[in-house]
């Protein structure tokens, strides 16, 4: 990790300062007013909206939503979803920058892995769905495969369902596992290895007494942060599933549902909570990952 | 997203002699770290195989280059116009989000590196923290923002952009910072003012430069955050590249994946660019 380096001693002269404090200022207003009203009040305006009525009183019945036995079934079916992909994905992932040591860091096969890597995990969304209705859709590849083995019809899609996101899921989770645990892989300095193998120990005892202990608060973290992104995802349930089942689907069927008067609000009491386990998830990475920096340096 | 440091590279220890050396330290063997990547690889890219075969795919069974053919035919063009013009504003925004990236963070981050060192943290904070609020929270406080923003400048698709960019900050964020990390702006600023440099001249002439790698990568990095953007454009009701694709799926699937494709495809490269300026940086720098 570079440190940024602090060189407050050697600053501009102190006239130079005093004359040009005004004008600098300025500079900094425009971002500082960009970030308050596009990201600030937004972030404000959507967790408070669920306190107050339409027409603008306070009031605490948007939070009956979550007596609700759907709402309850859906959070349920965002965290289990969360949940499993993110262990799959964090596995998986890490079995993936496992191999990818033996490979040169600025090497072709590297630099492939990562740009896919980052079109997986971030650029996927809708088109990441379409991949998986061409895959395994009711007209996909995967469908015409076994229905030729099978007979017609014999292929009835899980696509559509909220079990079935779990392989879509993946598709973006392991990719943001690859992407944000390499560093810690890479942080595993080639002397601790010799330092093993001069005590007499082998690989198994390099990984079992060095290499897991130093890497599991970066694992567990990078886990935390796979089940923070697949929880707030939505372009890709979106694209595969109409009826909901997810609490991102929710909210947004809050926000457009103009039949149910009334039921608006509620996207800012489930936004409030989905606020509330981010800030939990997040503070847990942050933890995670300050104790995971020690080593890499 | 593109890791940015690149890290002490593990390379597995070389014997002096030839032959089968005894390996110890983390690499696996060059064979098991093969096997498992290409299994991965086969994996992933059977999706997009899949996406490829589909646009072949003729209705009734059978394959065709019919809907490429479509995509031509004048006829059918008013099928795909939401898409078309979901493109044009996607294109529109690429331009004005980039720009919100480039002439207002940009020129913050090294004003603050050049003269208040003391903010940086409030930066990194600002630009960190919409990974902690999801787009799918922040649309819901969106929603009553742009009505306003709709009375003073109109409802157009390029407003999306002011959005889009609190959304892009965290990927446009680390680029520049660790490029700004590797530079010492405040020498460069004092050699600039002992020779008599005004600080537009500095900024203009001896930092921008010095900073291009980063520049560049938050650049491209946000025209992707645009590109693939869904959530904010459905909540507004503004048509994107990705909403209109999710529109035309439903008329005609064959159309809606040729173009999944071919903006996955456009993607990569541009992330295979980025890693590319990224990683081939000067070598005095340990």
């Amino acid at each position: 990790m570079t440190t940024l380096a602090t060189n407050r001693g050697a600053g501009v002269t102190p006239r130079c300062r005093g004359a040009r404090i005004g004008a600098g200022w300025i500079g900094v207003v425009p971002f500082g007013v960009y970030a308050l009203l596009f990201l600030a009040i937004p972030a404000v305006l959507a967790v408070a909206s669920g306190f107050f009525t339409e027409s603008g009183a306070f009031t605490l019945a948007n939070f009956d939503t979550f007596a609700d036995p759907t709402t309850q079934k859906d959070i349920v079916g965002s965290i289990g979803l969360s949940a499993v992909t993110a262990i799959i994905g964090a596995i998986a992932g890490a079995i993936i920058c496992y191999a990818l040591l033996s490979m040169s860091s600025d090497g072709l096969v590297r630099t492939v892995v990562d740009a896919a890597s980052s079109v997986f995990a971030q650029f996927g969304g809708v088109m990441l769905a379409f991949a998986f209705i061409a895959t395994m859709g009711n007209t996909g590849l995967l469908g015409i495969i076994i229905d030729g083995l099978f007979g017609a019809n014999a292929y009835t899609s899980p696509l559509y369902t909220v079990p079935g996101l779990v392989p879509v899921y993946l598709f973006f989770q392991i990719p943001l596992m690859v992407l944000t645990f390499m560093p810690a892989m890479e942080a595993l300095k080639p002397a601790w290895g010799e330092a093993v193998a001069t005590l007499g120990g082998t690989r198994r005892t390099y990984w079992w007494r060095v290499g897991i202990p130093v890497l599991a608060p970066a694992f567990f973290g990078c886990t935390i942060l796979l089940f923070a992104n697949s929880f707030s995802s939505f372009a890709t349930a979106a694209a595969l599933i109409s009826q909901g089942g997810l609490i991102s689907l929710d909210i947004f069927r809050a926000t457009t549902s103009e039949t149910v008067v009334g039921h608006a609000n509620e996207a800012g009491s489930l936004a409030l909570a989905m606020v509330v386990v981010m800030i939990v998830l997040m503070s847990a990475y942050g933890v995670l990952q300050r104790r995971a920096a020690k080593w890499e340096n | 997203m593109t890791p940015i440091q690149a890290g002490p590279a593990a390379e597995p220890f070389v014997a002096g002699r030839a032959g089968r050396a005894p390996r110890f330290g983390a690499p696996p063997s060059k064979a098991t770290a093969r096997v498992i990547l290409l299994v991965t690889g086969i994996l992933f890219l059977l999706p997009i195989v899949a996406m490829g075969v589909f646009t072949f795919r003729a209705n009734g069974g059978g394959y065709t280059v019919g809907h490429y053919l479509d995509l031509f035919n004048p006829a059918l063009e008013y099928n795909y116009d939401v898409l078309f013009q979901g493109i044009q504003n996607s294109l529109i925004l690429c331009v004005i989000t980039a720009a919100i990236i480039l002439l207002l963070m940009v020129p913050t981050m090294v004003l603050i590196e050049m003269r208040y060192p003391r903010l940086r943290r409030v930066m990194e904070f600002i630009c960190l923290v919409p990974i902690t609020i999801p787009t799918i929270v922040l649309v819901v406080g969106l929603a009553p923002t742009y009505s306003v923003v709709a009375q003073v400048v109109g409802s157009d698709a390029w407003t999306l952009a002011f959005a889009i960019g609190v959304i892009a900050l965290p990927y446009a964020y680390r680029p520049v910072a660790v490029n700004i990390a590797g530079v010492d702006v405040r020498t460069l600023t004092e050699a600039g003012r002992s020779l008599g440099a005004g600080y537009l001249s500095i900024m203009w002439r001896i930092i921008l430069p010095n900073l291009r790698r980063g520049i560049i990568a938050a650049a491209f990095i946000t025209i992707t955050v645009v590109l693939g953007e869904f959530t904010i454009a459905t909540f507004l009701g503004r048509t994107t590249f990705q909403t209109g694709l999710l529109q035309v799926e439903s008329g005609d699937p064959y159309v809606a994946v040729i173009f999944a494709l071919l903006a996955l495809l456009f993607g990569f490269v541009i992330l295979l660019i980025i890693g590319r300026v990224g990683s081939i940086r000067p070598k005095n720098k340990d």
